[in-house]
């Protein structure tokens, strides 16, 4: 268990952030425990679950399948850099308005899914956002109001309004 | 100056959650979340073997590792006299095994390291030698003579025998019988698989002598008070906090071997030492649900009025009889198992057996047994209705008890609080088209196309409960609240309960701004640190509306009565002239001199009556006179598919009543988890375990819960039948759902067949098992 260790620089919801990390960390224990970014959950050891969905470059990934050195150099958000200056962001807004979260648990991951979902396709169909979001598990909701929920947002993304404050 | 009035969001308004800014925005605050100064982790060893016995561990390897401090095994705990620890069923269970374990994944050392790799990294290292034992996995064979004794501190694998109802009334009714049905029916072993594994952070503070414990639980208080007793830490030195909890439906009522195991490395270390269950060994070693093999049978005239019910059970419970029962109940409340039916007589015997699995039993949103009580009428109702050639709603209907006869005394003893069981499936049946379904149904039929329509009319009960009979270890099983109005007019509230997810923080709120006139945001709700929150036992069971809820109300009304002695004081007026309009007191025909309740609670601190205290608080602990019974009726329509056996659910209908309902948006978002959840149960989920006590279900590759691909658009509708004895007419509704659905998925699929001969089908209804059917009657694509 000889462990090599790398220096990494990650730009995380804007901000560079730099660490060492030995070459075993998980990305998501990078994110939870080296950058105390806790918003992004472990909720599975086999990668079904999703609670620890973050987006890396672009890409909605499962940060507990990745190696926190394969994030090297790459720009990475989680959901605390979705709400920008003290507004929501439309798909947290649509997860509140809905009633899309419970225990809260799942939220993270689904909120990132949600948000990677409509950046690749603005105008889903309900079978898309099922689709969709069927690599994030939710024990609570029964799954329709997270569904209306990510309507919501594509509607708002659409035809932006004024958003809502973040508190 | 026209001030306009402040919006109130009193009970009944579909209001956003005061909870959800923090989890939208990652600021949850979860056990795992917690990170404390030169806090350890705690990871553990756990059994290969469903039965063994422990020859040898050697820790050196696992020692001599860089950051680990520390293996715990059951012979450190037993110098301690903590290997073992009680169960809520006046068990005990093993803490860590000192030579036998008992189960696959069960707990055998722990390994205490700086971070969580070096403590896996320890578990790797760690040798257990092994001498396996015979294994038992089945409660029918555990009962057999000669079957493998699972405990090595017991000689037998019986936990208990109830049974309730008069035997030989039931026994007349079977002879007076025109048509008797009868049918096995096993309700599959479920894990509730919340998306927050259990886990918890043990901080002692060796110059307080105090232990803080952050941990996954549903019942903190009971915690407290347990871990006092058999620790003899004073009560006083122990402070248990349920902070945010990620899903809970149960699981989390149970004191799980690691919480121990961590409080003792901490206590040992001097730090902080956190222990969090990744999911396979969450899955492999916490509480399931389910596993009971029943007989159901029932007694009817050729009309299709029913006469008689009688229903026997074996129940598995694991190595260790811990169910989270209330401790007078060791079947839970399965007595409820007339369920909507107006019998004369009913008799339900349920035998529990130890076997080579993890203790459990109650958890899976069951009420206490009462899933598998509904599944069990609901299922036999059906069959019986087949073998009459009846259409199941008439048979329903025939039955049910009529609305003019509530409280109503059940065969089995409950006294039903209210109920109105035909408007609830009049409505369903309407909405859903009944009548077209089954015509639609009928031409399918004959091209051979395989469609079904489910109905489930369920009886819950919740709300635990009356101190007289309700009680765990001896803690009567009211709950409470605690209102503090400060002088600016805005409040904190505190309750014995704790949400996992069901949005306390606004429910609470909704009800004190329903007795009170508070705004909803004015009112801050907290539970679940036991150094603050009044002693409640918890919230699990659909018990927390009914209990706490109703604190609340009373906690209110208490701070209400003191608000109109200070009124009439800053009236100058007598107490019996005043009028209350919801937040404001005036003298009758004097609406526009009125004080509001911001102006009383301000004279409360700053001017109030000379011969009255200060402040404007109260508490109530709260025992409901009876449990309440909600009800409703579901209607599922399936299509099967002939080539692949997969059934696909067209339409789900929820016809709920659960009384007064506090916030509509919430209530619909418990029903259409729970429903999630019952379609899991019925076609998804199961453990299963092979002759050597291997479990086949332990991650989520190999345990499949729903996604929002398999799940329906759930369709809700409701009526609402207050609750005669609730101080404000709710009566739950978390657990509705997972009570009634299961029933009405089955069913559907048995009448998809039926045609065929096919009276049951036992969950989950996965697609090859269907299909095996469909082949075997010849109808398979």
């Amino acid at each position: 268990m000889n462990m090599s260790r790398h220096h990494i620089s990650v730009t995380v919801n804007g901000n560079k952030r730099e660490a060492d990390v030995d070459s075993r960390t998980l990305l998501v224990h990078f994110i939870r425990e080296t950058l105390g970014l806790t918003g992004t959950h472990i909720g599975c050891d086999t990668s079904n679950c999703g609670a620890c969905t973050v987006i890396l470059d672009g890409k909605a990934v499962k940060s507990c399948t990745i190696l926190a050195v394969q994030a090297e150099g790459k720009e990475m958000l989680t959901v605390e850099g979705l709400a920008k200056d003290g507004k929501l962001h439309p798909v947290q807004e649509g997860f509140w308005e809905k009633h899309g979260l419970q225990c809260g648990f799942c939220t993270p991951g689904m909120l990132m899914t949600s948000y990677w979902l409509l950046q690749k396709n603005p105008n889903p169909t309900e079978e898309e956002i099922r689709r969709g979001i069927s690599g994030n598990l939710c024990r609570c909701t029964g799954y329709v109001k997270i569904v209306e929920a990510v309507q919501y947002a594509a509607q708002k993304m659409r035809q932006p309004e004024a958003p809502v404050p973040a508190r | 100056m026209a001030v306009e009035a402040p919006v109130i969001h009193e009970m009944g308004h579909a209001i956003k959650r005061k909870e959800d800014p923090r989890f939208i925005q990652g600021h949850g605050n979860y056990v795992d979340d917690i990170k404390l100064p030169g806090m350890l982790h705690l990871d553990f060893v756990r059994s290969t073997y469903a039965h063994a016995k422990i020859t040898r561990i050697n820790a050196e390897k696992a020692l001599a590792h860089p950051g680990v401090l520390a293996v715990v095994t059951g012979k450190d705990l037993e110098a301690a006299g903590l290997a073992w620890m009680p169960t809520l069923m006046n068990d005990k269970q093993m803490v860590l095994p000192t030579d036998t374990v008992v189960y696959q994944g069960q707990e055998v050392a722990g390994v205490v390291a700086e971070d969580r790799y070096a403590a896996a990294d320890g578990v790797a290292l760690v040798e257990v030698e092994y001498e396996s034992l015979p294994v038992v996995v089945d409660p029918r064979k555990a009962l057999e003579p000669g079957a493998p004794v699972v405990r090595p501190d017991k000689n037998t694998n019986a936990v208990f025998h109830w049974e309730a109802g008069d035997k030989q009334a039931v026994d007349k009714t079977f002879k007076e019988a025109d048509v008797v049905v009868k049918q096995d029916l096993y309700y599959p072993r479920i894990h509730v698989s919340y998306m927050e594994t259990i886990g918890c952070v043990a901080q002692f503070d060796s110059i307080a002598g105090k232990l803080t414990m952050w941990m996954t639980t549903q019942a903190p208080h009971a915690v407290r008070t347990v871990a006092s007793l058999v620790t003899h830490i004073p009560e006083n030195k122990i402070r248990i906090v349920s902070p945010d909890i990620g899903g809970g439906f149960g699981g989390k009522v149970y004191v799980y071997p690691g919480y121990v195991v961590a409080a003792v490395a901490s206590i040992k270390t001097g730090r902080p030492v956190k222990y969090i269950n990744d999911r396979s060994e969450d899955h492999q070693s916490t509480a399931f649900g389910r596993d009971w093999y029943m007989t159901a049978e029932l007694a009817a005239k050729r009309d299709g009025r029913i006469l008689g019910l009688r229903i026997n059970t074996t129940s598995d419970h694991g190595a260790f009889f811990g169910d989270a029962n209330p401790s007078k109940f060791p079947a839970g409340l399965f007595s409820i198992c007339t369920g909507s039916y107006d019998m004369k007589a009913a008799y339900a015997e349920v035998n529990g057996a130890h076997t080579n699995k993890p203790p459990g039993g109650i958890t899976y949103r069951c009420s206490f047994r009462v899933t598998e009580a509904a599944y069990a009428i609901e299922r036999i109702v059906d069959i019986l209705a087949h073998k009459l050639n009846m259409d199941p709603a008439e048979l329903r209907k025939k039955n049910f008890v009529p609305a003019d006869k509530f409280p109503y005394k059940s065969a089995l003893g409950w006294s039903y609080d209210s109920g109105n069981y035909q408007a609830a499936m009049d409505k369903a049946l309407k909405k859903i088209g009944y009548a077209e379904l089954r015509k639609e149904q009928e031409e399918k039929r004959k091209r051979g196309e395989l469609m079904g329509i489910g109905i489930s009319s369920f009886t819950e009960i919740v709300g635990a409960g009356p101190a007289n009979t309700f009680d765990i270890l001896g803690l009567k099983m009211f709950d409470s609240c605690e209102i503090r109005i400060h002088p600016t007019g805005t409040a904190i509230a505190r309750f014995g309960t704790k949400s996992q997810g069901q949005g306390h923080e606004t429910t609470y709120a909704q009800i004190i701004s329903e007795e009170l006139g508070l705004p909803v945001d004015a009112i801050t709700v907290e539970e679940g640190d036991t150094d603050t929150a009044p002693y409640g036992l918890g919230t699990y069971a659909s018990r927390s509306t009914p209990t706490a809820g109703a604190a609340a109300a009373m906690a209110s009304r208490k701070i209400q009565a003191k608000a109109k002695k200070i009124a009439a004081y800053l009236l100058e007026a007598r107490e019996e002239d005043l009028v209350w309009e919801r937040g404001k007191f005036f003298v009758k025909g004097s609406p526009d001199k009125a004080k509001t309740i911001q102006d009383i609670a301000f004279a409360a601190y700053t001017n109030h009556p000379p011969d009255l205290e200060a402040g404007l608080e109260a508490v109530h602990y709260y025992n409901p006179p009876n449990m309440t019974f909600p009800f409703g009726t579901y209607v599922c329509v399936v299509d099967i598919d002939r080539g692949t056996g997969e059934v696909k659910v067209r339409r789900f209908l929820a016809v709920d009543d659960c009384g007064n309902i506090i916030n509509p948006l919430i209530v619909e978002g418990q029903i259409h988890g729970a429903l999630a959840m019952g379609f899991g149960t019925a076609f998804m989920e199961e453990i299963k375990y092979d002759s050597d006590g291997n479990q086949l279900g332990g991650n989520f590759m190999d345990y499949l819960i729903p996604t929002a691909v398999e799940t329906p658009r759930w369709e809700t509708d409701k009526t609402v039948t207050p609750s005669p004895h609730h101080p404000f007419g709710a009566k739950g509704v978390g657990e509705s759902a997972t009570v009634g659905s299961p029933a009405a998925y089955v069913n559907a699929v048995v009448d998809a067949l039926s045609h065929l001969g096919v009276t049951h089908v036992d969950m989950p209804l996965h697609p090859w098992r269907v299909w095996q059917i469909l082949k075997d009657k010849g109808v398979a694509l």
